[in-house]
């Protein structure tokens, strides 16, 4: 499994797509934090991340698509897929070798961040001024959130072998499991249930960490959320239809 | 040791791909597997290397059957694949280095270095596997697939693509290989057959027409040619 997480991880270093969606991420979070008026911290006035901490989810349904697209998509148009399944390999281990690899990239996409914070509470008033709990929380929550966005990538990555599909249908299912329980919960015809649609978005439970209150709730609300995902995973994969 | 295939089978919808074959591969012997185009011989080995399920029927591989020990099957069989897919993205040696280390090979550096030897890769090894022409990624695939020393060799059209001189050398390299492993290998090349293999079988729709060793086939078909009888059965 070892084997098969590094191949990943070195095959994303050593392609350039990585680092353009990484870098392209990394733009888009820079210029809506920091310069463009609607959104820009500067214009906001409080030495607060919470601006940020609401964007990066919606930037993050397009950087991990992109990252997680071509996991088994590639594998199955090029048709290498059997060089894996052929090995001393569960189906389990192969994809949770690729679901690692994906999250070691959105890691490194995060990580440049953390100048954010150091910016933010440099431009405090008086200096230092700044939650960090709240923000320590909301990377945690970031975390997951890019966990689960991840899961769901590869699973839409592993239902066709051309990347293109791979990636509108993660987005779609990333966007929908975000926000899209709450919107459809605010319909009339689900009044009665309308908590309980709420509950099943990831918006919901990612505000209640990013508030800093770590609730074992929401982190087994996302175990649960990757585990369903990479479970769809391994039955698309072990159909083996193609 | 040996590969004791009980009626296997694999039905796609109405369409039986393979319809409940049996045959045996023993050790120490090269077993030739013929057929026409979409005959079934690469489903077949599919469902051998435990890339397909069967529909139904069972696969022995030195006494452990595909189904119940996928895992310890799976690292007694080395695998060619037909049309030798391979991650052209990658160099050669680092591809061969990931390969020993989904088997968890000791000594991977020194094992590399012998098949790479072994294949007749040594002029092309520190390139990029996309680079490589068709016979030199052929000669990966076979790298791959003999670098865990594997008991059973399952090669699917091994000689494809290949100038005449490749061609001599990949043949003693399997008939070398074949002395000490069950090799069972499938082609088109009927010259291929006389010259590397013991034993033949013949699959037509999906259906076994023989399986026998060659002189016995010869002597069946009253001497005739190993072209006219597979023409013959495939008919």
């Amino acid at each position: 499994m070892l084997a098969v997480f590094k191949r990943e991880l070195f095959s994303f270093l050593s392609s350039s797509m990585a680092y353009i969606t990484i870098g392209i991420f990394l733009l888009a979070c820079g210029l809506m934090f920091w310069f463009f008026p609607d959104t820009s911290i500067l214009e906001y006035g409080y030495a607060e991340m919470d601006g940020f901490f609401s964007l990066v989810p919606y930037l993050f349904m397009f950087l991990i698509s992109a990252i997680a697209m071509r996991s088994f998509a590639e594998e199955r148009k090029e048709g290498t897929y059997v060089l894996l399944a052929t090995r001393p390999l569960t189906d389990l281990q192969i994809i949770l070798a690729k679901y690692l690899a994906c999250m070691v990239l959105v890691l490194f996409s995060l990580l440049p961040t953390l100048i954010y914070y150091y910016s933010i509470s440099r431009l405090g008033m008086p200096q230092g001024n700044i939650d960090t709990g709240a923000v320590i929380g909301s990377y945690i929550g970031l975390f997951l959130l890019g966990g689960a966005f991840t899961s769901v990538g590869i699973f839409a990555s592993s239902i066709t072998k051309n990347q293109i599909i791979a990636f509108a249908v993660a987005v779609f299912l990333c966007f929908f499991a975000y926000s899209g329980f709450d919107s459809v919960s605010r319909l009339s015809a689900f009044e009665s249930i309308e908590s309980t649609l709420v509950n099943l978005g990831i918006a919901e439970h990612y505000q209640s960490i990013s508030r800093g209150v770590l609730d074992t709730r929401d982190v087994v609300y996302f175990i649960t959320f990757v585990a369903l995902f990479l479970g769809l995973t391994k039955l698309a994969i072990g159909g083996r239809k193609w | 040791m040996s590969v004791i295939v009980k009626n296997l089978a694999k039905h796609y919808g109405e369409q039986k791909a393979v319809n409940q074959i049996s045959f045996e591969a023993k050790p120490g012997r090269i077993l030739g597997f013929l057929g026409p185009n979409g005959a079934g011989k690469s489903t077949t080995m599919k469902m051998l290397t435990g890339y397909l399920a069967p529909t139904s029927g069972e696969a022995e591989i030195c006494n452990l059957t595909i189904q119940t020990a996928p895992l310890a099957v799976k690292k007694l069989i080395g695998y060619l694949p037909e049309n030798t897919p391979l991650y052209l993205e990658m160099y050669v040696r680092e591809f061969l280095g990931f390969v020993a280390e989904t088997y968890g090979l000791k000594n991977i550096a020194q094992r590399i270095e012998e098949v790479i030897k072994l294949v007749g890769l040594t002029q092309e090894q520190h390139k990029k596997i996309g680079m490589l022409s068709k016979g030199y990624k052929q000669r990966v695939g076979l790298a791959q697939a003999i670098i865990h020393d594997p008991q059973v060799l399952i090669l699917d059209e091994p000689t494809s693509g290949l100038d005449p001189n490749q061609l001599a050398d990949i043949r003693s390299l399997i008939k070398s290989l074949g002395k000490d492993k069950t090799v069972i290998i499938s082609t088109h090349i009927m010259q291929e057959v006389e010259a590397l293999c013991d034993d033949v079988i013949i699959i037509n729709k999906g259906t076994l027409v023989a399986n026998t060793s060659i002189a016995d086939l010869r002597k069946e078909h009253q001497q005739a040619s190993l072209e006219e009888i597979f023409k013959a059965l495939t008919r």
